[in-house]
């Protein structure tokens, strides 16, 4: 809601400059977004007419003229305008003016004439937006010589005010007023205003067929009107200071009055109505042409206005070209109605649309108004359009429009709410102020609503009213009281920040992208992985939920590798989608991705790139965090996004939680992307659970090691050779290490030698050799039979 | 006998002539040793008259004994000289980098929500996180946003269905903790929000903090005191400057608006706070009772509080980051300055 202040000030005008007025406003609710001058600064502008007009001796768009700027002389101006004439009243910068952006004003010579002055357009006085045709043609009443800043009234500021959707009472000045009134303890004083008596008595034909979404309904004849007149300048000025450009008188003054008194209204030519209005759900089948030039199909829920040849308007929302007015118009109808909240909620936006009327009526639009309305605006339109007016008729069912809420309000209540004892006749004060009618009750008050607040249905509606007018920074600020009880702790969980900072710690950069990715990016790293398309996605690259962490990474590990950046490690955490919209899991998972050297660069570092053990290191690392590096497997496993021979899938307990590997060098050269990339996601429940440390005592006898080294052939997995040989070395077998794996001079080709060091203590005395020996020899032929190795002498 | 002085001179001249602990093993060798010349002086003894030996001895033992004190000498000046030389040889550049300094960082993001969790913890708030993609019922409906309500223009929200959307809000969170808890109950609800909207000052994905407060006898006041208290210890202000404009939210009633004094000017007008000294951080209010009845809880019985903040407006004015599009190009440059 847009207005201008001296609007607001003659219906109510409180002894606060502009800023404080727009705090108090805001503070009480009505968040003002901007406080503008309504106008380009500029001075030494009057207003002058137009006396003589001759052409340039020596250009052919140019015009000398003669202006009568009130100063008893005429002044000579050279005007380069095709509109320029004589008998015009126009707006003169006389020499020394100061005209926006600083342009001063000076005696200058114009090929050869010379030229005191300037004949100025809108915009070049920051009138009108863009570039005007033309000179600014003010009405023949203008009067001659007075200072035009102070004839247009233009020391005024323009109050932008962002409403809340629960106070559509207040997208008027009349709405506007009352709240500063309340606030101020102001009178607010509506403009004088008389009923115009029907001089005819032509009326045209009214039914509403559906009185509960349209409980009122005026229509009155406006016959013998001249649309082709100007709209009064003051009246033009008021709707551009609200936003509004000026049409033509008709519609000029049917936004007037919605602005003014909140009432949405709607003039028909009414030589272009067939039989009667009927006010009625529009039929499948049926379409409209809006006055924006778009067709519609209209559906059954839909409330129309129509008449024998069908709909002409879609109620509270928007006429029909066909039946709108033009300058040709010669009678009107009139139309005032209130089309309930529910009616209208929602119409307009399932059209594409929103107006004017559309958000005023889903909010909820004051019935009383619907008879002042007509009445303002026949008043407003026959002073302008001439005209004789019908008598106003009315269709629905009065009984059923909203007539305010009778609520009740507990003394109890509304003191335990605020945290303190509101007085008694401070609270019937504001309430009455507010336009309520207050009854004591055993309990409190009996509260009666205007017809104007449908946001009051219950007592917490009249609690916050009693808060806000009272003012929210004046109320008790305490802090809450609470009994001090312990919480839950699960020891065996790691918290998802003790991962983040795990990560971290190992040179992690987290990332967090976007949950929407390319649906090609997201094909090309999870093929045939199914997540939710948005239906109504705000750009095509950010249409699908992502099905992996990995398209996110490899999205931002582009944009550094576009940036010089060649060493990358990024993690992030947060929810993958997978499967149809009606068996989807919102999965959280962790996941990482390792590209270019090794280590930072610097004097002391390695200077090749990372490889899968890098990575495989760091997620290991936090697997152990979890206390139970055992359950974990990973199996050589393929996945399409990933190099078929450096992927494993990560297992926890035999249940498949996540993948590793390098990118696929088809995917990388797919993406641009030159350097390996080794990537990692694996679901958050699986790291973050794990086991509370169990103690065994520790044992006094010596240990013992002993070094075997094994040729097995290359495809043999150390992982699974390891652990059958564990499982062989007995219970008393404390550490086992793999020292080196060697392929080269020395094992035969499609070889490789894998060395162990193997560590028995026994907890309650010393092992003896022969008891060694026995182990190492079960644990040999283990290795031989199983996996085809053999010990190295 | 008489060249022991001699002898002693020579013996002398060689400790001092030896340059390292291996020559100096030689002189002692070549002097004091089995076969010495001065331990030859000593076997030579017997070849002297009886009344001659006693003082002989003795001249040749002092002899001995000043040597020996002489190489002792001369062994602790070369070891100390060869300790100095290892040290010397070993000295390194101290004020070259460490090796292998590889920390990593959080996202600024991840780092403003943790703090706000971390702050609502201390106080008995436990975090609670919920569905990203959720349903109408209770991502509105619940909320008091029926189907066409105008507050639904409020937040553009994205659809998969009619019925299925990515939540606008992590308010749905509350609703589901309700929907499960018995009171008393106090959370905070961090996460990723979603609303189709793109520009200089908004990102399709953003993250919220909301926070609930569920007992017997919560008032206004009570949530005013713990929001100034909050915003008071976030930006570590004592004195911060906070206000409470009313304001509206279906699931909220009364409901505010929070700003701060602005942090960037001192509430002097700036830039950031469009000249008006305020910056609008949060939305608060009381639960409303529709709320509370959609969600299971006794509204006669029980009130409550709720609030919602963004963490990246939070983020940037904590960290005094200007553009809000940086948080999702996960631009090394960028996040390595949160490390």
């Amino acid at each position: 809601m847009k207005f201008s202040e001296a609007w607001l000030r003659e219906w109510v005008s409180p002894e606060l400059g502009t800023q404080a007025l727009a705090d108090a406003i805001t503070m009480a609710g009505l968040e003002v977004d901007a406080v503008e001058p309504v106008g380009a600064e500029f001075q030494g502008v009057v207003v002058a007419e137009v006396i003589a007009r001759t052409p340039h001796p020596d250009a052919d768009k140019l015009n000398v003229c003669q202006v009568e700027d009130g100063s008893g002389e005429s002044v000579q101006v050279v005007c380069g305008a095709p509109n320029v004439d004589v008998g015009q009243k126009v707006p003169f910068a006389r020499v020394g003016a100061v005209l926006p952006e600083n342009f001063k004003i000076k005696k200058a010579k114009l090929r050869g004439v010379e030229s005191r002055g300037m004949i100025c357009s809108a915009s070049e006085l920051g009138l009108e937006e863009g570039r005007s045709e033309g000179i600014y043609v003010l009405p023949a009443d203008a009067p001659v010589g007075e200072d035009l800043r102070t004839w247009l009234q233009l020391d005024d500021r323009t109050i932008e005010v962002d409403l809340t959707p629960n106070r559509g009472d207040c997208l008027s000045l009349r709405g506007v007023a009352r709240e500063v009134g309340v606030l101020t303890r102001e009178t607010v004083s509506a403009p004088a205003a008389s009923p115009v008596a029907a001089r005819i008595e032509e009326s045209f034909p009214v039914t509403v067929s559906v009185a509960e979404q349209c409980p009122r309904y005026l229509g009155r004849v406006l016959r013998d009107v001249d649309l082709s007149v100007a709209t009064p300048l003051w009246m033009v000025e008021k709707l551009r200071r609200s936003g509004i450009r000026s049409i033509d008188p008709a519609v000029d003054v049917t936004n007037y009055v919605m602005l003014e008194l909140g009432q949405p209204m709607h003039a028909f030519d009414l030589e272009r109505l067939e039989g009667g209005i009927e006010v009625r759900l529009a039929r499948t089948g049926e379409t409209l042409t809006l006055l924006d030039g778009q067709t519609v199909d209209l559906d059954d829920r839909t409330l129309v206005i129509a008449d024998g040849n069908g709909p002409l308007a879609i109620a509270g929302v928007m006429g029909g070209e066909l039946s709108g007015v033009s300058r040709q118009t010669r009678h009107l109808f009139l139309e005032a109605a209130f089309f309930t909240p529910l009616a209208v909620a929602g119409k307009a936006r399932d059209y594409g649309l929103h107006t004017d009327a559309s958000h005023r009526f889903e909010r909820g639009v004051d019935p009383a108004l619907t008879a002042v309305a007509m009445e303002r605006a026949t008043e407003l339109l026959m002073a302008i359009v001439g005209g004789t007016p019908g008598p106003v008729i009315e269709a629905g069912d009065p009984d059923l429009a909203f007539a305010g809420a009778e609520v009740a309000l507990r003394r109890s209540r509304l003191d335990a709410c605020l945290g303190m004892a509101l007085p008694s006749d401070e609270i019937e004060d504001i309430l009455n102020r507010l336009g309520m009618t207050v009854t004591a009750s055993a309990e409190g008050w009996l509260v009666k609503t205007p017809s104007w607040r449908f946001d009051i249905a219950i007592e917490e509606d009249l609690i916050e009213e009693l808060a806000r007018i009272h003012g929210y920074n004046r109320l008790p600020v305490r802090r809450p009281l609470a009994r001090l009880g312990l919480t839950a702790d699960d020891e065996a969980t790691q918290p998802l920040r003790r991962l983040r900072r795990h990560m971290v710690s190992r040179g992690y950069q987290e990332a967090i992208t976007y949950s929407f990715v390319s649906p090609e990016l997201q094909a090309l790293l999870t093929p045939g992985g199914v997540s939710p398309a948005l239906a109504n996605p705000i750009s095509s690259d950010m249409s699908v939920m992502r099905h992996s962490l990995f398209p996110g990474l490899l999205k931002a590990l582009m944009h550094n590798l576009n940036r010089q950046q060649q060493r990358v490690r990024l993690f992030e955490t947060g929810l993958v989608f997978q499967g149809e919209l009606d068996a989807l899991k919102q999965t959280p998972m962790f996941g990482g991705l390792v590209c270019g050297p090794r280590d930072v660069e610097g004097w002391a570092s390695r200077r090749e790139n990372v490889d899968f053990f890098d990575l495989k290191g760091d997620l290991e690392s936090l697997l152990a965090l979890s206390g139970s590096r055992d359950e974990w497997q990973f199996e050589a496993e393929t996945h399409p996004a990933l190099h078929p021979g450096r992927t494993a899938r990560l297992y926890r307990n035999g249940e498949a939680v996540g993948w590793m590997g390098a990118l696929h060098p088809a995917v990388r050269s797919q993406l641009g992307i030159k350097p390996d990339v080794y990537v990692f996601e694996v679901t958050q429940a699986s790291v973050t659970h794990g086991a509370i440390p169990r103690f065994k005592p520790l044992s006094r006898y010596p240990e013992v090691r002993r070094d075997l080294a094994f040729v097995v052939e290359a495809g043999v997995g150390v992982a699974p050779l390891l652990d059958a040989i564990r499982r062989r070395a007995g219970e008393w077998l404390t550490q086992w290490q793999l020292f080196d794996v060697y392929q080269g001079k020395g094992v035969a080709d499609g070889h490789k030698s894998i060395a162990l060091g193997l560590t028995w203590q026994h907890p309650s005395r010393t092992l003896n050799d022969e008891e060694i020996n026995q182990l190492i020899a079960a644990v040999v032929e283990e290795a031989e039979s199983r996996f085809g190795a053999v010990l190295r002498s | 006998m008489d060249h022991l002085p001699a002898l002693v001179n020579e013996a002398r001249a060689a400790i001092a002539a030896a340059e390292d602990a291996q020559a100096l093993d030689q002189v002692r060798v070549r002097f004091l040793g089995k076969k010495g010349e001065i331990t030859a002086l000593l076997k030579g003894l017997g070849q002297l008259a009886p009344e001659e030996r006693p003082a002989a001895g003795e001249r040749i033992n002092q002899a001995k004994q000043a040597l020996q004190s002489e190489l002792d000498e001369r062994k602790r000046v070369i070891e100390q000289a060869a300790m100095q030389a290892q040290l010397d040889a070993e000295r390194i550049d101290v004020t070259l980098p460490g090796r292998g300094e590889v920390n990593g960082g959080l996202h600024p993001v991840t780092k403003t929500l943790e703090r706000i969790e971390a702050l609502f913890q201390h106080i008995g708030f436990e975090v609670a996180v919920g569905p990203e993609i959720e349903d109408d019922f209770h991502n509105f409906e619940a909320l008091n946003i029926p189907a066409h309500h105008p507050a639904r223009g409020m937040a553009d929200t994205f659809y998969f269905d009619a019925t299925r959307l990515l939540r606008t809000h992590t308010s749905p969170v509350q609703v589901r903790t309700m929907q499960s808890q018995e009171p008393p109950i106090r959370i905070v609800c961090p996460g990723r929000v979603y609303r189709s909207d793109s520009d200089l000052t908004h990102t399709p994905m953003f993250h919220q903090v909301e926070g609930l407060l569920v007992d017997e006898g919560v008032s206004f006041a009570d949530l005013k005191g713990t929001i100034a208290d909050f915003l008071q210890a976030f930006f570590e202000r004592d004195d911060l400057d906070v206000r409470f404009r009313p304001s509206y939210f279906p699931f909220t009633e009364p409901s505010a608006e929070v700003d701060i004094q602005c942090v960037m000017c001192q509430g002097e007008g700036c830039r950031v706070c469009s000249h008006s000294g305020w910056l609008e951080v949060m939305g608060c209010g009381m639960v409303h009772p529709e709320v509370f009845r959609h969600s299971g809880v006794d509204a006669e019985r029980y009130t409550g509080f709720a609030f919602g903040m963004g963490a990246e407006r939070l983020a940037m004015l904590r960290y005094g980051v200007n553009d809000l599009r940086l948080f999702f190009d996960n631009d090394l440059r960028f996040l390595r300055q949160f490390n």
